[in-house]
């Protein structure tokens, strides 16, 4: 009887050791060299896949890091707490520029301008903008159907009652989709520091925007005198503001006649 | 005469009787005009006068380098009053040039007959018709000195005119070959000369028979011009679709009629060719229909170009209390518009105004794969796909099914049982793949 027991431990032992030395010789033969670093840049990125940085996803960006064909500063969304992860890991060191936040440029909402035509078509600014240049009587203007919402990968994006987009700070990440999204070009990031903005996009002349929104800028120009930075420049019946040189003084926003530029001092206090 | 067509498209109500049996009839000078400088597909044309200048009826005011374009005349005469940003019927944005009329209609230097059809070379009728400005008329405003100067290698066997007129509601077509008949053949004998085409055909659907009896009349004793009778069906006078009813030849997809020998011109375009080379007369005015259940009064206008269509709609009685809908073109392929200040410019075949009744709000149901879209594209496109993929911005998928053989005829739209913006999903899906193209051209 224990003939038996014998001879089956000794033919299955010894298979399990034959096996076992097997695979230990072809783990070594078919060793692939893996970066551990990949998994662990992997795990460093915020992981939403938005493809904010180009790049198909989250794990692309990694790879793309960890072979050296991105920079470490690579993924816009992390900000500086990523990057520096991403740079320890890598053994390089970031270079981050400040957090970047979308902003809107227009402030005409339905109450400040005229909605010319009743728009009956898909609900998208994309497609409104395509016909008879947009439902608004400001054609450069927000027209409020919300792409830019619907892009947003952070849900940093909403749609007021106003029909303007409204941005949330916090959620913002500067990936910039809605930037992208937008058909009239409306949307920029700005550096989180700066509190000052000129929330006007339209290259009409003075008269005009007068009559079409109450907060339009008419290209006084006013804005650009008394700025002591040198930050706004008049282009084309339109201040524009650089956001490298503005120091957040808020003068321009004093004398704005219309109310086109904002300054938020209490937000500079939070920060 | 057996009646040609192509495959698929659709029989649309006319209601060309609002209009068909009105006279065209000059429209009165308006007070000013308010010329834009795109009245053409193509480069923008720049202003060549200022604020404060006088300007002759029939002057060259606008004209610009480049091969895709046409100058632009005034059609009064009198002063530059400003130079301003307006829009265009079709939504866009461009420079347009106000002039202040004077009611002396003084004509400028130069304006004059061209000589005779028989002396003139094929470059020589170019020219004059480039100098006139002289768009594409039945709506798609191509320049047609580029569309007569045919490619090397390529050779232009036809001359097809373009009498087809399918869009429901417009006549001004109808009304030129009824009352213009001679000059139609004129024009076209020019065309002609200019490609170098042995054979000219006039297309006419059939629900214009005296205009083909009118015809036939005029090109007595023509033998190389004849005239081919098309089944009344939309889009009968897609250029596509008349070479196809025509000569059964298939234009290749991206590419254009001369790639089968074939060049298309409109009734109007050729009435203005003639107006070019018998009087020296530029392109400063044209056919229009003013129609629709909107208007009080339904006529077909001869007006100066750059009119506001407010005028226009006056000089059809005004609209009516429960007008809604006020659309520069066809009402197939026609754009609405915001408002009335708009100038009416080349392009403008009609000016369509509908009720209330007839704009319904759009509640777009599920797509149930119904398929009707796909039966009646006269492209043979899949619309349904199409639009799907425009609305997820899948652009490999739109190239792959052709979205750029479109030519928004908007039948997929018309006849969606359950009411789907398709032409305008595909619209957007097309500007996409064609932004994309453009910019790895670039790239």
């Amino acid at each position: 009887m224990s003939n038996i027991y014998i001879a089956s431990l000794i033919t299955l032992g010894g298979l399990g050791v034959l096996l076992a030395v097997g695979l230990s010789l072809a783990a070594r033969a078919f060793h692939i060299e893996k970066d551990e670093r990949l998994e662990k840049v992997e795990n460093a990125l915020p992981g939403v896949n938005c493809g904010a940085c180009g790049y198909a996803g989250c794990a692309a960006l990694a790879e793309a890091i960890v072979s050296g064909e991105a920079p470490v500063e690579g993924c816009p969304v992390g900000g500086s707490a990523t990057a520096q992860a991403i740079a320890e890991i890598m053994g390089k060191t970031a270079t981050v520029g400040e957090r970047e936040i979308a902003q809107v440029l227009c402030k005409g909402g339905l109450k400040e301008t005229l909605t010319t035509v009743e728009y009956q078509g898909i609900r998208s600014c994309k497609a409104a903008n395509m016909i008879s240049g947009g439902t608004k009587s400001c054609q450069y203007g927000c027209l409020g159907l919300g792409d830019c919402a619907v892009a947003c990968p952070f849900d940093a994006i909403i749609m007021n009652d106003n029909g303007l987009p409204e941005i949330d700070p916090d959620k913002c990440t500067g990936c910039g989709e809605c930037v992208r999204a937008c058909p009239r070009n409306i949307i920029t990031l700005a550096p989180i520091s700066k509190r000052t903005h000129i929330r006007c996009s339209s290259h009409d002349q003075g008269k005009v925007v007068r009559q079409i929104c109450s907060v339009g800028c008419i290209g006084c120009g006013i804005c650009a005198k008394v700025c002591p930075d040198g930050a706004i420049r008049l282009e084309n019946n339109l201040a524009i503001m650089d956001y490298e040189k503005c120091t957040n003084c808020g003068q321009c926003a004093e004398k704005c006649p219309t109310g086109t530029i904002e300054f938020s001092e209490a937000l500079i206090k939070a920060v | 005469m057996r009646a040609l067509t192509f495959k698929q498209g659709i029989y649309l109500e006319e209601n060309k009787s609002l209009t068909s049996d009105k006279p065209l009839k000059k429209a009165n000078r308006p007070a000013q005009v308010i010329i834009p400088m795109q009245q053409h597909i193509g480069v923008p044309c720049k202003p060549l006068v200022k604020r404060g200048d006088h300007v002759e009826m029939g002057e060259k005011i606008g004209d610009i380098d480049g091969f895709i374009s046409a100058p632009i005349h005034s059609s009064v005469s009198g002063t530059v009053k400003e130079i301003r940003t307006v829009l265009t019927p079709e939504g866009k944005l461009c420079e347009a040039v106000v002039i202040e009329a004077d009611p002396e209609d003084r004509l400028a230097e130069g304006i004059s007959v061209k000589g005779d059809l028989e002396d003139l070379n094929p470059d020589e009728i170019i020219d004059i018709i480039r100098e006139a400005g002289i768009v594409g008329m039945g709506g798609a405003t191509f320049p047609t000195h580029a569309k007569l100067r045919i490619p090397e290698g390529k050779k232009a066997e036809y001359l097809i005119i373009n009498g087809a007129e399918c869009e429901p509601f417009l006549t001004g077509d109808y009304r030129l070959m009824l009352e213009r008949p001679e000059d139609i053949v004129y024009g076209m004998k020019a065309l002609m000369k200019a490609i170098g085409a042995e054979k000219g055909i006039i297309g006419i659907e059939d629900n214009k028979a005296d205009a083909i009896e009118t015809l036939q009349r005029a090109i007595d004793g023509e033998n190389n011009i004849e005239i081919k009778k098309l089944i009344t069906k939309y889009p009968q006078g897609g250029e596509r679709m008349l070479i196809k009813a025509i000569l059964n030849r298939e234009v290749p997809a991206k590419g254009l009629p001369i790639d089968v020998g074939v060049i298309v011109n409109n009734i109007a375009t050729a009435v203005a060719v003639a107006d070019a080379i018998k009087k020296g007369m530029p392109l400063i005015e044209r056919s229009v229909t003013i129609s629709g259940p909107g208007v009080n009064e339904p006529v077909n206008l001869i007006f100066r170009i750059g009119t506001p269509i407010e005028e226009l709609l006056a000089e059809a009685g005004g609209l009516t209390a429960d007008a809604a809908k006020v659309i520069i073109g066809g009402p197939m392929t026609g754009c609405a518009q915001p408002h009335l200040e708009i100038s009416a410019t080349k392009g403008t075949t009609g000016i369509i105004v509908l009720t209330e009744n007839e704009v319904e709000a759009f509640d777009p149901q599920p797509c149930i794969r119904c398929a009707r879209c796909v039966d009646a594209c006269p492209e043979l496109l899949m619309p349904l796909n199409l639009a799907r993929y425009a609305e997820h911005g899948m652009l490999e998928q739109l190239e792959k099914y052709q979205v750029l053989s479109c030519i928004e005829c908007g039948i997929c739209s018309y006849v969606c049982p359950a009411r789907r913006p398709l032409l305008h999903n595909i619209r957007i899906g097309k500007a996409e793949v064609m932004a994309k193209n453009a910019s790895s051209k670039q790239g």
